[in-house]
C-alpha cells in the first residue's frame, strides 16, 4: 500500500495569510497615544469624527484636562508661539518633544521640565499631573486652557474642535470649557461619543427607518 | 535482484552508465512563511483601530445677553419642560419655567430609562403641545422647548444622555442653561420632602 505524503501544499495559505496582511497592513491606523483612558458616553448620533484637523480636549474622570492637536505642523508652530506668548524658555530640543509628542495635561509653569524628560518619564507624569488649568472667565490669566485654544485657532483656523471626556467627569469641570470656547466664540463642537443602537419607537427610529417623524 | 532506485525523486532514466546531474526539488517548505504572515495579521489586527469614534455635534447659542432677553420673552411657558440634572443621575423635572419662587412647580423625579423615564416625559409632552396647538391656544409656530439645567452634582454622562433624548425625541429647541439658586432650592425642597440624603 502506498503511503501518503504529509505533506500539505501551504501555497494557498500563505496566499491567504498575505492577503489578509495587506488587507490589515493598508486598513490600519493605529491608535493614537492617550495620556488617561476615557470611557465616553455613548449617544445615538453617527458622524464620524473628521480625519484631520482635530484639536482634542481630553477630560479625564477626575476633570483634569489634556490638550493636543493631531497635525505635527500645527504642534509645531504652535509651541513656538506658546513659547514666545508665554515666555517659557523652552529649548529646540523641548519644543521638538512637543511637536512629536501626543498630548500635554500641564500647567505652564511645568512645561519646560515635562516636555525635556523622556516620553516614558512623561508618561508616568501624565498619571500625576494637574491636568492643564481653566476658568470659566476666557480672559482671566489662570485660563490657560484658553491661551491653547486662541494659539492653535491662530494657526489653523480650521481646527474642529472636539471635547471626549469621560461619562463620570463632573458637569462643572466640562462647564468650564464649554464657557471657555463660547468665550472666544466657538458655538460649534463636537462631542466625542460612543455609539448606541436607536431605541425602537421613537421619532429618531422612524427617522432611521424611512419613515417620516409622527406628528 | 529487484531494487528500486530511491537516489533519484525526479527525472527520468537516461540509460546506463549516463550520469544523472542531480536535480533539487523547487519546492520550498512555506510553513515558516506562513507562520510569519499570521504573526503580522495578528499584530495589525490588535493594534488597529476598525470603528472611528462618533461625535455629537453641539450648536450652542450665541452668546449676547440682549438677544437672550428677547428669546426668553418669546418662550411660551406652556411649551416648556425645564430638567434639572441632579447627582446619581436623578432627573427632576416640572412644567413651566419655574421663575417665581413664590409658587413652587411641582417636581418629578425621574431617571434614564427605556420606560416611564425621561423619555417618556417628553413624547408625552409633544403630544400635549401637538393638542394646544390643534385647538389653537398654541401658535404653528410653538414647538416644545426643553431648558436643561445641570446641577453642578450632575455628571457628563447626563448631559450626554439628555442631549441624545432631543435627538431621539425629534426635540428641536432645547437649550443649556445654568442653573439657579431657585432651581437648586425646589430640589433642596423636594429632597427634603422625600427624605433623600
Amino acid at each position: 500500500m502506498p503511503r501518503k505524503s504529509t505533506h500539505v501544499d501551504m501555497t494557498a495559505m500563505c496566499d491567504v495569510a498575505f492577503l489578509l496582511l495587506t488587507f490589515f497592513m493598508l486598513a490600519t491606523k493605529f491608535k493614537p497615544d492617550e495620556p488617561v483612558t476615557v470611557t465616553t458616553p455613548n449617544s445615538i448620533s453617527e458622524i464620524p469624527l473628521p480625519d484631520a484637523d482635530i484639536m482634542m480636549i481630553t477630560v479625564d474622570p477626575k476633570g483634569r484636562i489634556f490638550f493636543s492637536v493631531d497635525n505635527p505642523k500645527v504642534r509645531e508652530a504652535l509651541i513656538e508661539d506658546m513659547d514666545e506668548y508665554k515666555k517659557l524658555g523652552l529649548s529646540t530640543a523641548e519644543k521638538r518633544a512637543f511637536a512629536v509628542g501626543s498630548s500635554v495635561g500641564v500647567p505652564f509653569s511645568q512645561l519646560k521640565s515635562y516636555l525635556a524628560a523622556e516620553p516614558n518619564q512623561q508618561k508616568e507624569f501624565d498619571k500625576t499631573a494637574a491636568g492643564i488649568p481653566t476658568d470659566t472667565v476666557v480672559t482671566s490669566d489662570a485660563n490657560e486652557l484658553a491661551a491653547w485654544i486662541r494659539l492653535a485657532r491662530n494657526n489653523n483656523p480650521k481646527l474642529r474642535i472636539t471635547i471626549k471626556a469621560d461619562a463620570d467627569a463632573s458637569y462643572p469641570d466640562i462647564k468650564k470649557i464649554i464657557s471657555t470656547l463660547e468665550g472666544w466664540k466657538i458655538f460649534k463642537f463636537n462631542l466625542i461619543t460612543g455609539l448606541k443602537a436607536v431605541p425602537p419607537g421613537t421619532a429618531a427610529y422612524d427617522v432611521q427607518m424611512g419613515k417620516a417623524p409622527q406628528h | 535482484m529487484a531494487e528500486m532506485d530511491t537516489s533519484s525523486s525526479g527525472g527520468h532514466k537516461k540509460g546506463p552508465g549516463v550520469k544523472k546531474g542531480k536535480k533539487l526539488s523547487t519546492r520550498i517548505d512555506l510553513t515558516p512563511m506562513v507562520d510569519l504572515g499570521f504573526l503580522l495579521i495578528t499584530f495589525f489586527m490588535y493594534t488597529t483601530t476598525m470603528s472611528k469614534p462618533k461625535t455629537m455635534e453641539i450648536n450652542m447659542p450665541y452668546k449676547d445677553e440682549n438677544i437672550k432677553e428677547d428669546e426668553q420673552t418669546k418662550i411660551k411657558a406652556s411649551t416648556v419642560i425645564s430638567v434639572l440634572l441632579s447627582k446619581d443621575h436623578r432627573i427632576y423635572y416640572y412644567e413651566g419655567i419655574g421663575d417665581d419662587p413664590t409658587k413652587p412647580p411641582q417636581l418629578n423625579v425621574t431617571y434614564f430609562k427605556p420606560k416611564d423615564g425621561i423619555r417618556d416625559v417628553l413624547i408625552n409632552k409633544k403630544k400635549a403641545v401637538e393638542e394646544l396647538k390643534a385647538s389653537g391656544a398654541l401658535g404653528a409656530k410653538d414647538q416644545v422647548t426643553i431648558i436643561i439645567k445641570p446641577d453642578v452634582t450632575s455628571t457628563y454622562e447626563d448631559l450626554v444622555n439628555m442631549l441624545d433624548e432631543m435627538s431621539i425625541n425629534d426635540i428641536r429647541v432645547y437649550a443649556i442653561v445654568d442653573i439657579t439658586p431657585v432651581d437648586k432650592e425646589f430640589i433642596q425642597m423636594t429632597e427634603q420632602a422625600n427624605g433623600v440624603q
